[in-house]
Order: structure tokens, then sequence, then C-alpha cells
């Protein structure tokens, strides 16, 4: 069943185009790996679907109903929530204050306890202001501050920005428990291979383009990496 | 394609502005001594949204205490007339005086910050208005003349006044239109549209901003030394009042903020409004607040702003245009 | 004694000053707007006093009671018109928008009232007049502890709202990154019309100790708006407490600078205030880091 529908989207910065012309589907339980160079288009994409870029053109239609024209608070009721790049924690409220602030009527599994529980580092710091958390523990808090509003489909952008390896293991051991309980799931990733082994498709992105779209499993990693830097095709 | 200063409109209209300015000069042969004294008013309400323009559409400077400098032209006038300088000279030293104060002022000011820098302005207005009205021989609190303009007949004393205002407006426009047409103006045009990018990129932004701000000092207080020629009697509380700034913001917001022709539209604006409404009151005051706050919210180029954005038309050479082959477009 | 008794008197004139810079800088820390129009408001609350007290003869404060919700509509009114648009434009805007609405206040309270001078202290009973001599210098008005009572608790309110309350937190975050604060579901625009009635109703508090205290006419607006922003400056622009330390600060520059010369009170204060902006350079931030850590809401970038 297909949750995501993005038709044709135009995303403009003033006279610079982001975004041209993308389109895509994502099924429920699915995840997707958006994949691409910096400046891609990734982020605004990203951005656009959560509702915080409005399009210059172009459709987002989430499970059946058009939300182009929905603010990207009220998104979060229907069911969207996205982890911004680089983290976006609120750095003068605490852990807990940072979770339940993100708190929406949505019901679901998550809630404070359970999030502490998928990220059980965050427990000693659950009263720390968010400005004094360690990268690895930011992290966290903004994954767990999007489940908090119990979303059906999970936007991640970038979590492993500027976070040493060992921590992002961490942050992705505790995704694929989110996203085993059957969460749809976007993700931006920079890293080729943690992006290949956690997603089930992945579209590649150039200069605002979909430049290619295949499973996981059955694409090959040299396309990938020819289609990420937009070379061509030896004669 | 080519880059283009002089268009055939803009060549015109800088001749006409010249014979305008001669026609002018006849003005006190002509007319009354009362027509004379309006438009003298006129004439410094242009000075002062230029000024105004000057800080607030060419440099990003919001002040709120123009005044200060308008006092101290004022009040420096007629300090200098009671030392024995003669009046007009007088005048002439009031505006340096007023010039000379806005430098140690910028040294602080100019690192304020938006919002700061606006009632920080108000403030320093305020305490020299304070100290002014401590001095008695300033007439303290109750006001003082110049009476010693009256050596002169009135009718020689208006036309003095109205030429000594048409050579302060003449002079301040022409300083501003050399500016901005220097390499400086490019470089201030940048400043106000992107103060950090500018940095960036070399410009001295500190210096630039004094530049405009001492200008503004020199102007302003050539507007207060007019004030007080025009007048006779000033009083702290009506010179250094913050109507002012709020004339000069209504003036630059519906003529046009950043324009060279939209101040001098504002004031000719706020002139008519002020002659068809000479009883003035709350009403028009009304009217001119709701009006200025609906330019910066809804129109905030101004009239000639957007008559310039739709037209395409520009009176002043001040900026470049990119001329194509099919159509005009315009650059700065 | 005499300066011991201008530092206390300084102190309750400190308090009222803190009230009515109250709503400017909350409206400051949540949006970055300085509200130009922040003094007329508050005389537009004491007038709104005034004329329920001239027509139903309750007290001030009764009387208070019932122009509060006038004024908190009006408040969301003036975010939803005036403040929202200009947010959205550029640093300058705010700024000019606000100062047009300032005029406009001030005619209209001139166009429906006459310029003359009004009071509320005839209504407010006996807080106006009482006062107790603790010693032969130093003497306490009623009056005085009443609005540093209110200021405190005003203030110390705000601060458990904005620490413990869960709106208080969405607040707290909107002002720290709204767009962030969308991401996860928050109204920014409804946040910040919330804090705008706040500070407006606060503002109208102020009025109320204005009209108390003094007198007011439908020009007294700038004046209240000086010492508002002096107050907010002093403390630290953004920081909650600040502003009442800021606002003490102030009176007690003005209480000592009158002892100097009557003349020089209120220079004094605008000294002080000159002195502060010149120390920090332009900047934003608290003179006391250690104060600035406890505070809640984010100091100026």
């Amino acid at each position: 069943m297909t949750l995501v529908t993005v038709e044709s989207l135009d995303c403009r910065y003033g006279l610079l185009q982001a975004v041209r012309g993308v389109s895509f589907e994502i099924g429920q339980g699915e995840t997707v790996a958006l994949i691409g160079a910096n400046g891609a288009g990734k982020t605004t994409l990203m951005r656009a679907v959560a509702g915080a870029h409005r399009p210059h053109g172009g459709r987002v239609v989430f499970d059946g109903i058009d939300i182009t024209r929905i603010p990207a608070h009220r998104r979060v009721a229907l069911g969207i929530a996205l982890v911004p790049e680089g983290r976006r924690l609120f750095p003068g409220l605490t852990v807990e204050e940072n979770l339940r602030v993100a708190t929406s009527r949505r019901r679901g599994r998550w809630n404070v306890k359970s999030v502490l529980e998928v990220f059980p580092l965050l427990q000693p710091r659950r009263h720390v202001a968010a400005a004094n958390l360690s990268g690895g523990e930011q992290q966290a808090v903004a994954i767990g501050r999007a489940l908090m509003s119990n979303p059906r489909l999970l936007l991640l952008d970038e979590v492993s920005l500027g976070l040493a390896p060992v921590v992002v293991d961490a942050v992705y051991r505790s995704l694929t428990d989110v996203i085993r309980e059957g969460a749809t799931v976007l993700l931006v990733e920079q890293d080729l291979t943690r992006a290949l082994k956690v997603a089930g498709r992945v579209i590649c992105m150039l200069e605002g383009r979909v430049v290619l779209e295949g499973d996981a499993a059955s694409l090959d990693r040299d396309r990938v990496v020819r289609a990420y830097f937009g070379l061509k095709r030896p004669a | 394609m080519k880059v283009q200063r002089w268009t055939r409109t803009s060549s015109l209209f800088t001749g006409g502005t010249a014979v305008l300015a001669v026609l002018l000069a006849c003005v006190p042969l002509v007319f009354d001594p009362d027509v004379v004294q309006k438009l003298t008013t006129l004439l410094i309400l242009v000075l002062l949204a230029a000024m105004w323009n000057a800080l607030a559409g060419y440099g990003g400077m919001l002040s709120v205490g123009q005044q200060a400098f308008i006092g101290i032209g004022a009040y420096g006038t007629v300090f200098f007339a009671r030392q024995g300088v003669s009046p007009y000279m007088a005048m002439i030293l009031a505006t340096l005086l007023a010039g000379a104060i806005s430098v140690p002022i910028s040294l602080f000011a100019l690192r304020l910050r938006a919002a700061q820098f606006a009632i920080g302005m108000w403030v320093i207005a305020e305490v020299i208005s304070i100290i002014v009205r401590l001095d008695q021989n300033l007439g303290a609190g109750t006001g003082i003349s110049l009476i010693e303009l009256n050596q002169y007949e009135p009718n020689f004393r208006q036309a003095y006044t109205f030429w000594l205002a048409l050579a302060f407006a003449v002079i301040f426009l022409a300083a501003l239109f050399f500016l901005l047409r220097s390499p400086l103006g490019a470089s201030l045009q940048a400043i106000r549209d992107d103060e950090d990018a500018a940095r960036s990129l070399g410009v001295r932004v500190a210096a630039r901003k004094r530049l405009l701000f001492v200008l503004a000092g020199f102007g302003c207080g050539a507007a207060g030394v007019l004030v007080v020629a025009n007048t006779l009697f000033i009083e702290p509380s009506s010179v250094f009042s913050v109507q002012w700034s709020a004339y000069m913001i209504f003036m630059v917001l519906v003529g046009g903020l950043g324009t060279f022709e939209g101040p001098i539209l504002g004031a000719v604006l706020l002139f008519a409004i002020q002659t068809t409404f000479t009883q003035g009151g709350p009403w028009y005051l009304v009217g001119l607040g709701a009006t200025a706050a609906l330019f910066a919210l809804a129109l905030p180029r101004g009239l000639w702003g957007t008559i310039e954005e739709r037209l395409g038309l520009r009176l002043m050479p001040v900026g470049y245009r990119v001329v194509e082959a099919q159509r005009e477009k315009k650059v700065a | 004694m005499t300066l011991v008794n201008a530092v206390l008197q300084g102190i309750f004139l400190g308090a009222f000053y803190a009230v009515l810079a109250c709503g400017l800088s909350i409206m400051f820390g949540v949006m970055r707007i300085i509200n130009l129009a922040h003094g007329d408001v508050a005389v537009l609350g004491a007038y709104i006093v005034f004329v329920i007290v001239e027509h139903t003869g309750v007290s001030a404060f009764v009387a208070f009671a019932a122009a509060l919700p006038v004024m908190v509509v009006l408040g969301y009114i003036l975010q939803l018109t005036v403040l929202e648009r200009s947010l959205k434009a550029g640093i300058l805007t705010p700024l000019l928008a606000t100062f047009g609405l300032s005029i406009v206040i001030q005619n209209l309270l001139q166009l429906t009232f006459s310029p003359d001078v009004h009071s509320l202290g005839g209504s407010a009973g006996v807080v106006t007049t009482s006062s107790w001599q603790v010693t032969s210098g130093l003497s306490v008005s009623a009056l005085g502890i009443v609005v540093l009572a209110v200021a405190v608790l005003v203030f110390g309110a705000l601060q458990v709202f904005l620490s413990r309350t869960r709106a208080g937190w969405v607040m707290r975050a909107t002002a720290e990154d709204a767009d962030a604060a969308e991401l996860v579901g928050i109204d920014s625009r409804s946040v910040y019309a919330r804090a705008t009635a706040i500070a407006v109703a606060i503002a109208a508090l102020g009025g109320l100790f204005l009209g108390i205290r003094s007198v007011f006419d439908p020009v007294s607006g700038p004046t209240q708006l000086i010492f508002a922003f002096e107050a907010v400056v002093i403390g630290g622009m953004g920081s909650l407490w600040g502003t009442l330390f800021g606002g003490i600060a102030l009176g007690v520059a003005q209480t000592l600078g009158a002892q100097v010369h009557p003349q020089f009170a209120v220079m004094a204060g605008h000294l002080l205030f000159l002195a502060v902006l010149i120390v920090r350079f332009g900047g934003g931030r608290a003179v006391l880091p250690g104060v600035r850590r406890a505070l809640l809401l984010r100091t100026a970038r």
C-alpha cells in the first residue's frame, strides 16, 4: 500500500532550483534511502515532504490526502515527523522537555518512557539541557523527539553527520529496532554502505533530479557510485 | 549588451533638476515672504528625508534619534549668535558642530544593532535635550528666539533663509548623489543587501556606515539650523521631539526607502498633507502613523520604489542598467 | 539615611519599571521584536481602567480585572494583524510598523480623551496614600510594597510557566528555533500570539501602576517605552529575571540621580543605559554569565 507519493516536485530558493521534477512513491513499511552528493537537493526534498518548505510546483500525497498546502505542524498530526539535518534540538530545554514538547494527539507506542528504553544512554541525562549533550546523545534525542508524535512516516536527514562511527553504529542499532516495528522510513545517508544495508530501496539524486532508483539488494554498487557522482558509463 | 549609466530619461531629468534649482533660486524674488517661508519648510523636509534615507535606506541604520542633531543645529545657532557671531555665520558653525558631534557618537552608536541603535539614538537625543534644558543661557525649558536675525528686514531675512535652505538641500543631495555614484556607492548597496557578505568581500562596512552617519549628522544639523532661521523661536520639547523622526520615517517609507528620488517625493507629499490639513492635530497624525505602518508592512519599497520597479524608470543616474538586445533589465 | 532611603525608593520605582518592561522582554525573547508601541499599549491599558472606573465607580484594581480580557484580545489582534507580517519581513520592518502604530495609538487616545492628564490614584483606595515611617529617614509606602510584590509575583509566575508547564516549554522551544518547533508539531503562529497577549496584559498592568503612582496622558507612551527598554537592556536582552534586576537598577539610578539634582533623575537612568550599551559594545549578552545560565530564555545572538 502506497503511503507517500511525490509527484513532479519542484522546490526553489529564490531563483535557485533545488529540486527538479522529482517523483517517487514509498509503500507502507518500506525503508527508502535517499542518497546523493552535497547540494543534490536531498534536504530540501525532505523538508518539502515534512512541510517546512513550500514547493514551487508538484504535489505531495500522504495516505491519499494531498498535503502540499498543509503546514508542517499539521503534518505532524497527520503522522509525518522529520529528524532535521543538524539535529536542531532546543538547546535550552532538557532532554525530557525536548521530548515532551513534541507530543501530539496521536496514540501509539512511543512516549517518554519507551523512547528512553530504546535509547538507554539518555536515561541518566534526562534532565540535562540539550546544549550540554554529546553529539550521539543529541542525535538520540532528535530521533526520540520525532518518535514522540507516533509518526507513520519517519524522515531522517543525515543522522550520522558529525558523529564518530561507533556512535553511528549505536544510533543505527536503535533505528533498526524502530524499523522492525513497522515504521515507514525515508532516510538521507551519506555513508553508502550503511544506506544500502539498512534500506530496502535506494533513490539517488543529483542536482535536484532523481538519477537512479531501485532495490538495494539488486543494485550494483558501482552503478550507484556512478549515479552519485554523475559519471557517464564508459563507451 | 552594454552596461549603461545614463539613459535618455535620466540625462533629461538631471538637466531638468539643474534648471529647477536655478528657478527655485528666484522664488524669493517672485513670491511673498509667507510663501517663501512655506517653501523653506518644504526644503527642510526634503533635506531631512534625504538624510534619514541615507541612514536607513543606504546604510540599514534605523535611527529614531536624528532630532538630536536637529536640536544641536538649532540651539547651536542661537549659542554662536549669542557669542557675537553674525547669524548666518552662526548657522554654518552650528551645522559644522552638529556634524562634529556626530563623529564621537558614531564610535559607539554604530556598534549597536537594530533596536538598540534605534532607541539608543533616541536616548542620546533625550540626553542632549536635557542638557540643553539645564542651560539658562539657552532659555532653559521655555525656549529661546534668534533675535539676532531681527537686524534683517523680514523680506530679506526670509530670502536669505530660503537661499541657505536651497543651498543646503542642493549640497547634501549632491553629496549623496556623488557618494552613490562612486565605488563607495556600490559598496553601500552591497552593505544594505547583505552586510556580512559585503564584509567578507572586503568592503569596509564600518567606515562606510560612519560616513553615512556623519553625513546625516551634518544634514540634520543643517535642518535644525534652518528650523530656527525659519521660525525664529525654538524650544527643547519641539526641536528635540521624536515627532521629527516620525515625519522622517513617514516621508521615506511612503516615498521609497533606498531610492534617491523617493524621499523627495515623500517630502513633497508630507508638505502637501501638512499645508492641506493646517489644523494638524490628532486625525492627521493618526493617518500619518497608519500610513507609515501600512507601507512598512505592505509596500516596503514605497511609492517611488514601486513605480521604479513597475516602469523600469530611473530618473537620477545613480545605479547601472544592463541593456540587452530585446529587453532592458536593471541591475543596481 | 537619605541615601538608603533613596535606594529603597529606587527599588520600589524599579519594580514598577520592571513590570512595564516585562512585556517588552517577553516579546523580544520569543519573537526578537521590539515593540515600539509598547509604552502606548501600557497607557491604553491605563485608559481602559480609567473608563471603567469613571463609569462604574469601582476600585482601580477591580476595573483592571475587567480590563484584562480586553487587553488580551487586543494583544491577539495586534499579533495577528501587525506583528505577524513584520516577522517575516526584514529586521527594520517591525520597528517601523510598531513606530507607526505608536503614533496611531497616541493620537487615537488624544481624540477619544482630551490631552489632559488623568490619574488612577484616587480610585486605588488606601494603597495610594498609606506609608510607614520605619526610621527617621526611611519611609515605606504601601504602593511601593504592592508593586514590588506584584513584580516578583509576575516574574515568578512567568518563570514557573516557562520552566514547569508544557505550554511554557513550547514557548521556549519556539523562541529558540521556530522552524524546528514547527517540525515537531508546534504551531508557531499561535505561540507568538499567546506571547503577545501575555506581554500586552502585563503592559496593561504597568499602565495601571503608572496611573496609580502618577499621572498619564495620551502621549505618555514614549516615555514609558524608553524606561522599559532601558530596563531590558540594563538587565540583558533576552533574559527574563534580568529585566527585573534591570528595572530595579534603573529605578535606583534615577533616585540616586535625584539626590544629586532633581532634574538629574531621568538623566542618570539614561547614562546608566548608555554606559551598559558601551560596555557591551552592542552585544546582547547578560552581564553575569552565571546568571545567564540560570535564566530560561535564550539570550540574543
